[in-house]
């Protein structure tokens, strides 16, 4: 497992894997054609041009250039991931073809329970279940990287902050699987009472950045995590009092401390992939085109809606699916 | 190449030093010359020095009596510790003001404009990108005097590019540096027994070698490159990673509120670390630096290497004490009769004070890599060193990673030409060793 981690980890498309020291020196003294001539005005070349002077990967770091680290990563997915997985969540996935073996993607998902496990299991089950298993990148509200603890803890774990630079960087220039949220903290704030009913798709930026990208959308419908922690009220006064994003009432938390705040229902899981969506053919520059962007981004949360009544319509049980 | 009459300001600033030390082995440059408020600190060889203030009547004199082609604006101050709050605004802000003064203008002779300025400039906050670009605006405004300096020195140099278009105006955004001989607020701080971290953040930190930001300062000199570039290491470490390269402990014991009273509180008990340093330390900052490397701009060390050659430096400091140093006095007379005398007839060559067996120093003094690369082709690769001119330690290094028989081929190489022992007996070790696991 933890070999397959650092290879997964390690892989990028515009360099081979197993990098070494000698691969290294040998690239960065590789001779450049004339484009590259010192002193040539960079304006004039695009920003495409710039990809092939990423840093390459040093082999004796355990953390990328993001901050992820190998090492607490796959200390999470041997041991509470895989739990959560194969034992307790009992994932069922559907459609992981639709996810891209190679070139950069955005995957776009539902997303509830006050602490979300949607995100983990998504990355299990590409990392399980996919013939190519491929790192994935979730980004994060700001929000966290401000906040002691999450903030060192969450990049470890491959999270992003949300930022349209920080998806395009990953999307065009290292071609990686990049996992949003649109509905962002609306998701996972709804009470109970509101399971599976989609909120407001933010406004569409995932799709602008897709689009900058020309990366194809992967929507994804997740069954279970609804179940797995509601959320019946919120206390707004100690949301307050601990400065974080909210503070809700789950059958777990608050009375079992901050144990609480992991132990999950034992929900059925169902993850279903959906066919891509390209962005690549959509003329030149689509995302000056708002309402292009906007239609878009609606036709993706009704896809995933539909698909999400369809999966629990046919759900005989929350618990044994 | 366009620069051959250069006029360094700042010339006593580490870089300034080091920009003048490099470009004075270039034949093709006519005339460097330097300007500063206090003498140099590096041993220059036909750098002619002047000691002014930096009012833009004198520049403006110099410039125009010199026939001043490029001016490199090294002067600006980017590290609190390095003066007072007030001097460094107005070194930072006026200073900058009276160069541009003097540069600028229709009948100037100056056609270009290599202008330092600091990847403070960025600031640090929560909802920063993870790499900055150069065509990135700080999201928020700027927190310590320092970045204030640095927001509005960069303000007038974007002035300065509207109303002189004809001018070639280069910015450079440096990363935080490190090297054996810098004193800034991330080396001390990195110099702590025990490194104290903000309690729950990582921060994400870059840095860039002083080897290279010389060699980034050259490199502007010599090539004309219109507009804003970032100068950072490959590599974003996060700072437990750094610490743990040093082999220090870290202490996250400074409180993630209220951390501005606790430090505050702490650099009054001594804790050196600077109020432009924190937000760095919780939220930390990388750059985008693939538009410089764009360039043909190569750099020589990663963002590890620059830690693990401060991590040598750091090693050798208790047993080096005294010996380093600037030993080089600047003595006006002395260098000016070795310049402009007569009776002078041996070229003035730099004195070489570095002891041999100091590794990060000797390394500094010796004439920059970019020495070599005069021609314009061999800057996209650094010409190698010829393999006799390589020091045997550096050889020993790259054996182990050799094949069996690169080792042989290597062993005759050696003893047909140079036939150092301590290089064949090293190979000679590695290839019993490889031998005797084979059996």
């Amino acid at each position: 497992m933890a070999e397959e981690t650092r290879s997964t980890l390690r892989h990028t498309t515009t360099e081979p894997t197993g990098i070494d020291d000698e691969d290294r020196l040998a690239l960065a003294d590789e001779p450049r054609d004339g484009a590259d001539r010192p002193g040539r005005d960079v304006a004039e070349r695009g920003l495409e041009d710039l990809r092939r002077h990423l840093a390459p990967i040093e082999t004796e770091r355990q953390v990328t250039d993001w901050g992820r680290s190998e090492r607490v990563e796959g200390f999470f997915d041997k041991t509470l991931y895989d739990f959560y997985y194969n034992l307790w969540f009992r994932c069922e996935v559907e459609g992981i073809e639709h996810v891209p073996a190679e070139g950069g993607a955005l995957l776009v998902s539902n997303h509830s329970g006050a602490l979300p496990p949607d995100a983990p299991m998504i990355a299990k089950a590409i990392k399980e279940e996919h013939p190519h298993p491929r790192p994935l990148h979730l980004t994060v509200e700001n929000f966290f990287k401000g906040y002691p603890g999450l903030s060192m803890l969450l990049p470890k774990i491959g999270g992003v902050t949300a930022h349209p630079a920080n998806v395009h960087r990953l999307l065009c220039d290292e071609q990686q699987l990049v996992l949003v949220f649109p509905e962002g903290r609306k998701g996972t704030e709804k009470l109970f009472k509101d399971r599976y009913r989609l909120r407001r798709f933010g406004r569409g930026g995932f799709v602008e950045a897709a689009m900058r990208a020309r990366a194809p959308i992967v929507p994804i419908a997740v069954v279970g995590a609804e179940e797995a922690m509601p959320i019946f009220a919120h206390v707004p006064a100690l949301q307050r009092l601990t400065g974080l994003i909210y503070f809700p009432i789950t059958p777990t938390f608050p009375h079992l401390g901050l144990l609480g705040a992991l132990a999950y229902l034992p929900a059925k899981f169902k993850i279903r992939f959906l066919p891509p969506v390209a962005t690549d053919d959509l003329g030149n520059e689509p995302w000056e085109d708002q309402a292009l962007v906007q239609t878009i981004a609606h036709d993706i949360r009704a896809t995933i809606q539909d698909e999400l009544l369809d999966m629990l319509g046919k759900r005989k049980s929350v618990w044994f699916g | 190449m366009t620069s051959r009459r250069i006029l360094i300001t700042g010339l006593s600033t580490y870089w300034g030093g080091r920009l003048a030390q490099a470009l004075e082995q270039d034949p093709e440059i006519e005339t460097v010359i330097g300007i500063d408020r206090r003498p140099p600190k590096l041993a220059l060889e036909r750098t002619e020095f002047v000691q002014v203030s930096d009012a833009h009547s004198l520049i403006r004199r110099i410039v125009d009596a010199a026939e001043i082609d490029t001016i490199v604006d090294t002067r600006l101050v980017v590290d609190s510790i390095v003066t007072s709050r007030a001097r460094a605004h107005e070194n930072n802000v006026i200073g900058t003001m009276n160069v541009l003064a003097a540069a600028g203008g229709p009948s100037s002779p100056v056609r270009k404009l290599v202008f330092k300025s600091s990847a403070r400039y960025y600031g640090a906050e929560q909802d920063d990108p993870a790499f900055f670009t150069e065509d990135m605006r700080r999201p928020h405004p700027p927190r310590t005097p320092i970045e204030r300096d640095i927001c509005e020195a960069e303000a007038n140099v974007r002035d300065f590019r509207h109303r002189n278009p004809e001018t070639t105006v280069t910015v450079l955004r440096f990363a935080n540096a490190l090297g054996p001989d810098l004193r800034t607020s991330w080396q001390t701080y990195l110099g702590l027994p025990v490194i104290p971290t903000i309690l729950g953040f990582d921060p994400r930190v870059q840095f860039l070698h002083e080897d290279d930001m010389a060699n980034c300062l050259e490199h502007a000199v010599k090539y004309d490159l219109d507009g804003i570039f970032n100068c950072a290491a490959d590599g974003v470490l996060v700072l437990s990673e750094v610490i743990d390269l040093l082999g220090k402990a870290m202490a996250p014991v400074l409180p993630p509120w209220g951390t501005g009273l606790a430090v505050q509180a702490a650099r009054r008990a001594g804790l050196p670390i600077q109020p432009e340093m924190l937000p760095q330390l919780r939220f930390g900052r990388a750059l985008d630096n693939r538009r410089y490397k764009a360039t043909g701009f190569v750099y020589q060390h990663t963002t590890r290497e620059t830690v693990l050659r401060l991590r040598e430096q750091q090693r050798l400091e208790p047993i080096l004490r005294g010996v380093t140093g600037s030993s080089y006095r600047y003595e006006a007379a002395v260098e000016e009769f070795l310049r402009f005398s007569p009776s002078v007839h041996q070229p003035n060559t730099r004195p070489q004070l570095t002891p041999e067996n100091s590794a990060p120093r000797s390394r500094a003094a010796a004439p920059p890599a970019t020495a070599e690369l005069t021609d314009g082709t061999a800057a996209a690769a650094p010409a190698p060193t010829p393999y006799a001119a390589l020091p045997a330690r550096e050889i020993l290094a790259v054996l182990p990673s050799l094949s069996a028989e690169d080792l042989r081929a290597l062993r005759e190489h050696e003893a047909a030409n140079a036939s150092r022992q301590t290089v064949l007996r090293g190979i000679d070790r590695l290839l019993d060793r490889a031998s005797a696991s084979a059996h």
